[in-house]
């Protein structure tokens, strides 16, 4: 980290292009693996007529709930007056916008159709989610857009409380849309459910604050500097409230399907592997995000004798593959276990009626959800290195007062 | 500034002179007689909805505002079908409209590197041994019956 | 040249090129613009529009009969394999629009074949999320994919409690010419649709028929003379998954 010229605090060049190349490398990865699943079709992926939406769709809906949640840090500034967070702000707007880029990068590329964008652009059906979607992600980077210019630009600085509540009410609309998806789908066991919508709000907070910790931390330590204690373990605080939050919903969800008969066979699959031996549902629930995913983060950021620096970033790490554990059991197991259209019956067809899918995530589809999280990786480096979003107060103070 | 106004008179009327040659070139139906021209090879029967010109330029708005009457409404006509057109100009050699580089529609299209997704979905072959009759384009829009060759059930490969 | 006298002269000249270029910026719109309105007259003029298709009294539904379907018979799907061009393959990527499903009810042990396609739903879910209308229910209540518009992003397979919709994975050849259908885009039984905007019945219908079989029937559930329209009235039938309110068009009779 250095000053530029004009003053203010922006990554080293060399730390800047190795990142640039990290993940400009990884995004061209994913986007060679779109352009070979354009040309060959999705039979060289692992999805299937069971299992539609895959391993780039747990990577998408993590980043773009995670992009919603990552504004918090700047609407408890602006919105909440937490003058602790206000130097936080632009960073975290940032990264809204480089991790919805991202996100929706991976959406669009894995189309049947990408060529077909347009299409989706000038044709609305308004009763479906996506549609609204459409609006919504689009809207939410603009607002950002006018969010950051109030927060830059100092005759607009009076305006930034009134963009901040703007951008936290489409957050909410936003990650509500995201969370309906599946919410609003009659048709399977996994979903059907309006605590979806609510649910994703809450993992929203806790992702986007994980991500932003983590971010924070890495510039802080090229920095070679420390965040001050006061603010680390107030993020840290939060972090726990919101992870715990998270799976007292998780928890409320699985705790209600098990009292309906008709859900049974389902929960019996997830949460214990009934009807597969081998399948992998039951350890990336209970081990990945329970476990190491929720308990281990709440210990390691609440727990009296720890909760320092190093423990934060090491929750804040486990809470993001946490996330990733709980999207792949919702989203593919979801879909894995078999629907049922005729209950009380066990079935069998051609079709894979009544078995449930094994779905193998295939290389193009890791590329391609790599491919997201390095787009965002090269639009928050470029943001940073461009542009004054680090926390400058902060290094400001840290500056005058001399390393810690 | 006298050089730029020099600059931009000349290009306006170089445009104007490349759309007057372009209309000029499309609307007399020549087939690939120029260099310059795609191989447009004639159609096996008859003639078509509308002289060469007017398809030419109209095509697309037809097939598009056709095919959602079609798949929307369920309105059918056996003239204005993409199964008649293809009926019609399947190369002879092909059998196709869009296999080789010089059967009909990809001619034209490849040329003017506009990309036609048409038969990525729609077949290019017509179906069978049948080859839509001449009096089908005339006849008013009845659709052959159940018992012709048309409606085969078999995944016929190229025509004649 | 002095300054000022630069500074003048490039204003006049910025005012002059301004000018020059508003003005050829007309020209060019103009000679761009015309022929297309020209055009726009030819075109309404030109050819005659096409017969009425599907109507809103009509609602197309089948009746399947499962005392009558045999275990182990496929003669349905493999007429709409033959019928709509599809592989017939059944690897998990393979398009299946209709398929045979042996059930057997876990306490009685009683087993039923049971042939499921697309249910055509008076309130298909499909058509709720598809985000571009490229699933749309026609007038006469057949569900069906406009591949026009769709864009591959499979929500209405997501969304279909009976497992309906499939994904194209691959690039498809030789279609058939009345049965469109293409990679990246999402199917299902059209009803064959095309068949019935010919006054035809279902090609899966046709060919139970004709092997004798007799578990099938189609025809306007709305058309209080039908054979069908009478049958379920007389006889008991159900829906599949009737709880969800879907009503859909294929009923089942001997569940």
């Amino acid at each position: 980290m250095k000053q530029t010229l004009d003053g203010f605090y922006t990554l080293e060049e060399r730390i800047f292009y190795v990142l640039l190349l990290l993940g400009g490398g990884l995004t061209l990865l994913g986007l060679t693996a779109a352009r070979s699943v354009e040309e060959h079709g999705h039979v060289i992926t692992g999805m299937t007529n069971q299992v539609v939406w895959g391993l780039p769709h747990v990577f998408a809906i993590f980043l773009i709930v995670a992009a919603s949640g990552v504004l918090n840090v700047a609407s408890i500034g602006s919105v909440f007056g937490e003058k602790l967070y206000k130097p936080r702000a632009p960073l975290s707007g940032l990264l809204c916008v480089a991790m919805l880029g991202g996100g929706l990068m991976v959406l669009m590329l894995d189309l049947g159709r990408p060529e077909r964008l347009i299409v989706a652009a000038t044709h609305y059906n308004f009763k479906s989610v996506f549609a609204w979607n459409v609006f919504l992600y689009s809207g939410m980077v603009g607002i950002v857009a006018v969010y950051l210019w109030t927060m830059f630009e100092r005759r607009m600085n009076r305006w930034s409380k009134a963009a901040g509540l703007a951008a936290l009410v489409w957050r909410f609309a936003l990650t509500t849309g995201t969370g309906s998806i599946f919410g609003f789908l009659v048709a399977r066991q996994a979903y059907q459910s309006a605590l979806l919508a609510p649910l994703f709000i809450v993992l929203s907070f806790a992702w986007g604050l994980a991500v932003f910790l983590v971010v924070q931390s890495a510039m802080y330590a090229w920095n070679g500097q420390r965040l001050p204690e006061a603010v680390q373990k107030r993020m840290a605080r939060l972090l726990g409230v919101f992870v715990a939050g998270a799976l007292y919903l998780v928890g409320v969800y699985h705790l209600t399907n098990l009292y309906f008969a008709r859900q049974s066979a389902f929960e019996a699959f997830i949460l214990l592997g009934q009807g597969d031996a081998s399948s992998e549902f039951p350890a990336l629930f209970w081990a990945g995000y329970v476990a190491l995913g929720a308990l281990a983060p709440l210990v390691l950021l609440l727990h009296p004798r720890l909760g320092g620096p190093r423990c934060t970033l090491a929750a804040s790490a486990l809470v993001v593959l946490g996330a990733f554990a709980l999207l792949y059991v919702f989203i593919i197991g979801g879909q894995a276990f078999p629907l049922e259209i005729f209950p009380g019956h066990v079935v069998t067809s051609s079709f894979g009626d009544g078995v449930i899918e094994h779905y193998r995530p295939s290389l193009p589809e890791l590329l391609l959800g790599l491919g997201g999280i390095g787009a965002a990786f090269v639009l928050t480096a470029i943001g940073v290195r461009v542009l004054d979003f680090l926390p400058q107060d902060d290094f400001a103070a840290l500056g005058m007062a001399g390393k810690d | 500034m006298r050089s730029l106004r020099a600059v931009a008179v000349v290009s306006v009327f170089a445009l104007a002179g490349v759309l007057a040659a372009a209309t000029a070139g499309g609307a007399d139906g020549r087939a690939g007689t120029g260099s310059l021209q795609p191989p447009i090879e004639a159609a096996r029967s008859g003639p078509c909805l509308a002289d060469p010109g007017f398809m030419r330029r109209n095509h697309p708005d037809l097939l598009r505002h056709r095919r959602d009457e079609t798949v929307h409404l369920g309105a059918r006509d056996a003239r204005t079908g993409l199964k008649a057109c293809v009926g019609c100009h399947a190369s002879t050699g092909t059998g196709s409209v869009a296999s080789a580089r010089t059967d009909f529609c990809v001619s034209c299209h490849s040329y003017a590197a506009v990309q036609v997704d048409c038969f990525e979905c729609h077949a290019s072959r017509p179906e069978a041994t049948a080859v839509i009759a001449p009096d089908a384009l005339h006849a008013g829009g009845a659709e052959a019956g159940p018992g012709s060759p048309l409606h085969q059930a078999s995944r016929g490969e190229v025509a004649p | 040249m002095t300054k000022a006298d630069r500074d003048t002269g490039s204003r006049q000249g910025l005012s002059g090129r301004r000018a020059f270029l508003g003005l050829a910026a007309a020209g060019v719109g103009g000679v761009l613009l015309a022929p297309g309105v020209h055009l726009m007259e030819i075109a309404q003029a030109a050819v005659p529009g096409p017969s009425p298709g599907a109507s809103p009294k009509v609602r197309w539904g089948l009746l399947i009969d499962t005392t009558r379907c045999a275990p182990g018979c496929t003669d349905c799907v493999d007429a709409c394999n033959t019928e709509n061009g599809l592989s017939g393959g059944t690897r998990p990527t393979d398009s299946q629009w209709i398929r045979k499903v042996e059930i057997k009810e876990i306490r009685t042990g009683r087993s039923q074949s049971v042939p499921v396609m697309c249910q055509h739903c008076a309130e298909p879910p499909c058509v709720d999320v598809c985000p571009t209308g490229a699933s749309f229910k026609r007038a006469d209540g057949i569900v069906l994919v406009d591949r026009h518009s769709c864009i591959g992003c499979r929500y209405c397979v997501m969304a279909c409690p009976y497992k309906a919709r499939s994904f194209v994975h691959e690039p498809l050849v030789d279609q058939k010419a009345d049965v469109p259908r293409g990679k990246g885009c999402v199917e299902g039984c059209t009803l064959c649709v095309h068949r019935i905007d010919k006054g035809q019945g279902p090609a899966c219908v046709e060919a139970c028929t004709k092997a004798g079989h007799q578990a099938m029937l189609f025809g306007d559930l709305n058309d209080p003379q039908s054979e069908i329209a009478r049958r379920v009235h007389e006889l008991a039938t159900t829906q599949l998954r009737a709880d969800l309110r879907l009503d859909p068009g294929v009923r089942y009779q001997g569940l």
